[in-house]
């Protein structure tokens, strides 16, 4: 099925996504911050879905948008932020922060100067229909050992947050 | 204008290096150790975002189950972070990121 109004809502959607991204590093209350940031993962999902991967799109929605914020909202609960909200917000390296920053940007525009027509004009056509499956079957294929690597790479931090939130090891 | 109302992979890649810009900003000048946690996983998904664009642009999914995997080492990444932060702030009292310098010397 062809994407209809695709530009229409390419730029609302990452008007939100920016929008959300600033609003995420100036909000005092970290609540509003995540609060925010869920906005974001929830119009990057979106986005996805018009580069036709709804299964990284649905991976988005549920692990980002679902769990991983929810980990944050529970640990900004157990951390007490009355102190924090009233102090300065920003760091005493915020200067050298935002010179690096702005270097980074001019970077990026210098790049995107240099490199802007090599891309090509027409995406190359996908397979719609069995995005899934053409996922799952690269996962437990070609990136097995990655895979396998990755399950390992959780389980090692399941147990380092634990021990790490302990009181008494 | 037809460049404008044709959306190309270039448009996600600016898209994407706005997003990374804007976490970069955020864990280099916030002081909330938790708003740091939050602008990494802008940079993350700023990463994911030009992953899927490049998969879509070669019309192969390489790119999708890279962005996967980013989205396990982000939810790793999540998890011993903020044990790390419950850890410090049950020993400061505090979660600026002024006042991580036991190491410092």
């Amino acid at each position: 099925m062809a994407p209809v109004a695709t530009p229409f809502f390419f730029y609302l959607l990452s008007g939100i996504m920016l929008i959300g991204g600033i609003l995420v590093i100036t909000r005092k209350n970290p609540v509003h911050s995540a609060l925010a940031l869920i906005v974001t993962l929830l119009a990057q999902a979106s986005i996805y879905l018009m580069l036709y991967a709804p299964f990284v799109a649905g991976v988005q929605i549920i692990l980002y948008a679902g769990g991983i914020m929810v980990l944050f909202l529970f640990v900004i609960m157990l951390v007490s932020i009355d102190r924090s909200v009233k102090e300065r917000q920003f760091n005493s390296q915020w200067i050298v922060g935002m010179i690096a920053a702005t270097a980074l940007g001019g970077l990026f525009i210098a790049v995107f100067m240099k490199g802007k027509n090599i891309f090509p004009e027409h995406a190359l056509p996908v397979i719609e229909n069995d995005n899934t499956q053409n996922v799952a079957t690269m996962l437990y294929g070609q990136y097995m050992f990655a895979f396998e690597i990755a399950s390992l790479l959780l389980l090692v931090a399941i147990i380092g947050a634990v021990v790490m939130a302990k009181k008494r090891i | 204008m037809e460049s404008m109302l044709h959306i190309t992979t270039l448009h996600y890649l600016v898209l994407g290096a706005a997003l990374f810009l804007l976490g970069v900003i955020g864990v280099l000048t916030r002081r909330n150790v938790v708003i740091v946690l939050m602008s990494i996983e802008l940079i993350l998904n700023a990463v994911n975002l030009n992953l899927v664009a490049f998969s879509r642009m070669w019309g192969e999914v390489h790119g999708q189950v890279f962005a996967i995997f980013v989205i396990t080492d982000a939810a790793a990444e999540a998890a011993v972070g903020l044990g790390i932060l419950i850890a410090f702030f049950r020993n400061k009292e505090t979660v600026n990121i002024d006042e991580v310098n036991l190491l410092k010397w």
